[in-house]
C-alpha cells in the first residue's frame, strides 16, 4: 500500500471502448491466468480469450488496436464487472495502464474493488456514454477527462455528468480509498466491538 | 416498527461512521483460500501488519485443487506454489487451516457450515462473490477483492456503504422434479442479472421455510448471479437443528442461549423493506440456462426465445449468447446434445444433491460418449456418499466419482472443457470461457438434470424419468 494518502480528483488520458453489456470478470481475465501468488503480469492476459485464438493468432478486438496504444480511460456499456470477485480484474486493467473507468453501470463488487486500488469507475447516462464511445472510436488522440470533483465528463462529445456512489467517490477525494490505515485508526473500537458482539461463547443468558 | 435481519446485523456490526459516510463494519468470521489472498498476505507483510483476529480466521483450499488425486506435491508446480503459499500465511499467523488430507478439506462454502462456523446474526466475508451461499443462516456474507481480504487481515474490519433491502417473497410448494437451483435460476429470470445491484435480497416465504439448509445454501449461492451481493433467509428451526453439534457450533448452555439470540435476529413481521417481489413458486418448472449469463434461462419444456422478445437493452447480449452458443430462436433446450456432465461446485455439491442426482441415475448407464463426473464439495461430504454407496451408484453408471474442490466449475485445476463441448453443468456461471475453454459451452441446471442429461446424452425432463 501506499504510505501518502493520494487524493484522486480526475483523470486525464486518451479513451478505449470495449462495447457490450454484462461483460464478466472471468472475460476481463480468464481464471487460468490468475494461477499465481502475486498480481504481476496480469496486464498480458487482460480480456484474453476475446484478443486471441487459442492458437495465438490475434482477434479484432480494441485491446489489440494500435490506435488504443496508451489509452488510460475505458468506456464499457451496463453491468460491467459481474460475476467473479476476482480483483484480478481491475489489477489487470490498471496495469495494462487503464487510469479510470466510464460505463452506464457497474457489478458492485468489482466497483468495489476498483475503489479499494484506487480506479474510479464512474457511471454515466447510456446516451452520454454512447456518444463517447463514438468519438473516442472517431478520434482515439482525443483526450478524456473525468472530473470527479466536478462530477463531470469531457470528451469531444462534450461535457456530461458522471455519477458514482458518495462514499466510494468520498474515499477517492480524500484519499482515503486504501481504506486500511483508515480503518485501523479506530483499533480500540474494533477491540470493544469485537469483546461486545454475542458470538459463541459470549450468548447472552435466556 | 420492527427491522428486518440484515439491518440489525449491520447495525450490530457497525463500528463508527466514517467521514465518507460509510460505515466501519466488523466482520465476525473471515474464511481464507489460495487464489485471492496471497496477494492479501504479502501486502499486509509489506505495511509490516499481523492479522488482527487469527481466531475468526479460517482456511481452505478449494480452487486449484486437482479432483483425480490429492497426492502431494500437487502435479501442476503453480497450484503447489500457491497451497504452499497459504500452509505458509496459516501458520505463520495462526489461522486454522483445513487442508487437503485433513479430512475437512472442501469448497469454502461448503465447510464453512459443514464445520458449524457460519451462525445466524453474523457478518462474514470471504475473497470469493459465492460467501453469499452463507446467508442461507441468516448471517450478512459477501464476496470481497483481494485488497479488501487484506483490510480484514489486518482490521477485522470493511469500509462499505449499507445496501437496500429487498424481500423476495417465494410461496407455495415445489412441483415434482423441481428443486432450489430451479427456484433461483426463475427468480434470476424474474428480476435480472444486474436487477440485484445495491441489493441484499431476503429470501422469504413459504417455500424457503419448507427448504432444507443444503437447499437454502443453493439459493443465497447464487443471490450474486442476480446482482445482489448478499442473499439471506431468517433463521429458524431447521438451522438450529442443522448447527447443533458441529464442531465450531456453540455447545451446551451456550447453545440454548444461543438460539434465544439468534431466533430474536430474524427479520420482525413489521420489518419495513425498500423493495418487496413475490413469486409463485408453482411457476416453477426445471429450469435450464442457454446462454451466456444465469439469467438467460428457460423452462426445461419450453422454446428458445425470440430476439423480438427481449427489451431493446437485452438483445445484443442474446444475439451474442445465441452465437456463442450455436443455438437458435424457436429451438426446443430439451433433447440438446451434451458432452460432458458436471455435479459438483459451491451451488450444488452436498450430499442432498448427490442423493438426488443418484437417484437418478440408479440403474442407468452414462450415455455412450458423454464425459461424466461428480465431485463432492468436501471430504466429509465424500465420505459420507461412501458410507451410502452413493460412489458405487455413480461409478456403476460410468460417471467418474473425484476428490473434493471447486473442480469444473471454474477451471482453475485440470477439470475444464476442451474446444467447444457442452457441458450441463450443476455449477453457477455460463459465462464465456468459465469452464475452461474458450469455445466451451454451459448449460446450468440442477444435479438431477444433470443425472438425467447424462443417461440421456441430452438435455431431458427430471421429470419423465
Amino acid at each position: 500500500m501506499s504510505s501518502e494518502v493520494e487524493k484522486i480528483e480526475r483523470r486525464e488520458g486518451r479513451g478505449i471502448v470495449v462495447r457490450g453489456d454484462d461483460i464478466d470478470t472471468d472475460r476481463v481475465i480468464p481464471a487460468r491466468y490468475m494461477k499465481s501468488i502475486s498480481f504481476a503480469g496480469l496486464e498480458e492476459f487482460v480480456f484474453a480469450d476475446a484478443r486471441r485464438a487459442q492458437d495465438g493468432t490475434p482477434k479484432d478486438h480494441p485491446f489489440n488496436e494500435a490506435r488504443f496504444e496508451g489509452a488510460s480511460i475505458l468506456v464499457v456499456n451496463k453491468n460491467f464487472g459481474c460475476g467473479s470477485s476476482r480483483e484480478h480484474a481491475p489489477q489487470a486493467l490498471m496495469r495494462w495502464g487503464i487510469r479510470a473507468i466510464v460505463g452506464e453501470s457497474f457489478a458492485e463488487i468489482f466497483a468495489g474493488n476498483c475503489t479499494a486500488i484506487g480506479l474510479p469507475a464512474v457511471t454515466a447516462a447510456g446516451d452520454d456514454v454512447a456518444a463517447l464511445m463514438d468519438v473516442v472510436e472517431l478520434d482515439p488522440a482525443s483526450p478524456v477527462v473525468v472530473d470527479l470533483t466536478a462530477g463531470k465528463l469531457t470528451s469531444r462529445a462534450g461535457s456530461a455528468p458522471i455519477t458514482m456512489p458518495a462514499g466510494a467517490r468520498g474515499q477517492l477525494l480524500d484519499g482515503s480509498w486504501d481504506a486500511m490505515r483508515t480503518l485501523l485508526a479506530a483499533r480500540d473500537e474494533i477491540e470493544r466491538k469485537a469483546g461486545s458482539l454475542p458470538y459463541p461463547g459470549n450468548f447472552p443468558a435466556r | 416498527m420492527g427491522e428486518s435481519l440484515f439491518n440489525k446485523v449491520w447495525d450490530l456490526h457497525a463500528v463508527r461512521e466514517l467521514p465518507t459516510g460509510q460505515t466501519q463494519l466488523f466482520i465476525g468470521l473471515h474464511l481464507v483460500h489460495e487464489v485471492t489472498s496471497p496477494q492479501g498476505f504479502q501486502m499486509l507483510h509489506d505495511a509490516d501488519l499481523g492479522v488482527l483476529c487469527p481466531e475468526r480466521t479460517f482456511a481452505t483450499v478449494d480452487h486449484i485443487v486437482p479432483t483425480d488425486t490429492h497426492a502431494r506435491p500437487l502435479a501442476d508446480g503453480l497450484a503447489e506454489q500457491m497451497l504452499q503459499a497459504l500452509e505458509r500465511n496459516a501458520k505463520r499467523h495462526g489461522i486454522e487451516f483445513f487442508d487437503i488430507g485433513s479430512g475437512d478439506q472442501g469448497i469454502v462454502h461448503v465447510i464453512g457450515p459443514e464445520q458449524g462456523l457460519t451462525q445466524p446474526g453474523m457478518t462474514i466475508a470471504c475473497g470469493d462473490s459465492h460467501t453469499s451461499t452463507h446467508g442461507a443462516f441468516g448471517a450478512v456474507a459477501f464476496g470481497i477483492g483481494t485488497t479488501q481480504v487484506r483490510d480484514v487481515l489486518a482490521t477485522q474490519c470493511l469500509a462499505l456503504a449499507r445496501p437496500a433491502v429487498r424481500r423476495v417473497e417465494v410461496d407455495g410448494p415445489l412441483g415434482p422434479g423441481v428443486y432450489a437451483k430451479d427456484v433461483v435460476l426463475h427468480v434470476i429470470r424474474v428480476l435480472g442479472i444486474q436487477g440485484g445491484v445495491g441489493y441484499a435480497y431476503e429470501f422469504a416465504g413459504s417455500t424457503f421455510d419448507a427448504m432444507s439448509m443444503e437447499e437454502r445454501m443453493t439459493v443465497c449461492n447464487m443471490a450474486i448471479e442476480g446482482g445482489a451481493r448478499v442473499g439471506y433467509v431468517n433463521p429458524d428451526e431447521t438451522t438450529f437443528d442443522f448447527l447443533r453439534g458441529r464442531p465450531h457450533a456453540p455447545a451446551g448452555d451456550d447453545f440454548e442461549n444461543a438460539i434465544g439470540w439468534w431466533r430474536s435476529m430474524a427479520s420482525d413481521a413489521d420489518a419495513p423493506y425498500d423493495d418487496r417481489v413475490a413469486i409463485d413458486a408453482r411457476q416453477i418448472g426445471p429450469t435450464v440456462t442457454w446462454g451466456i449469463n444465469p439469467g438467460q434461462s428457460v423452462g426445461v419444456d419450453e422454446t428458445l426465445p425470440a430476439l423480438s422478445e427481449f427489451p431493446d437493452g437485452d438483445r445484443a447480449t442474446a444475439e451474442e449468447a445465441y452465437g456463442h452458443m450455436g443455438l437458435r430462436p424457436g429451438d426446443k433446450i430439451l433433447g440438446t446434445k451434451i458432452d460432458v456432465a458436471f455435479i459438483g461446485s459451491c451451488t450444488n455439491s452436498r450430499l442432498s444433491d448427490l442423493r438426488e442426482a443418484a437417484r437418478v441415475v440408479r440403474g442407468r448407464s452414462v450415455a455412450p460418449g458423454v464425459r461424466a463426473l461428480v465431485v463432492p464439495g468436501s471430504e466429509a461430504i465424500k465420505r459420507e456418499a461412501e458410507q451410502e454407496g452413493l460412489h458405487e451408484v455413480f461409478r456403476a453408471a460410468g460417471f467418474e466419482w473425484r476428490e473434493a474442490g471447486c473442480s469444473m466449475c471454474l477451471a482453475m485445476n485440470p477439470d475444464k472443457l476442451v474446444g467447444n463441448e457442452l457441458c450441463a453443468s450443476s455449477s453457477n456461471r455460463n459465462f464465456k470461457g468459465r469452464q475452461g475453454s474458450p469455445t466451451g459451452r454451459t448449460l446450468l441446471m440442477s444435479p438431477a438434470m444433470v443425472a438425467a442429461a447424462a443417461v440421456g446424452g441430452r438435455v431431458a425432463d427430471v421429470r419423465d424419468l
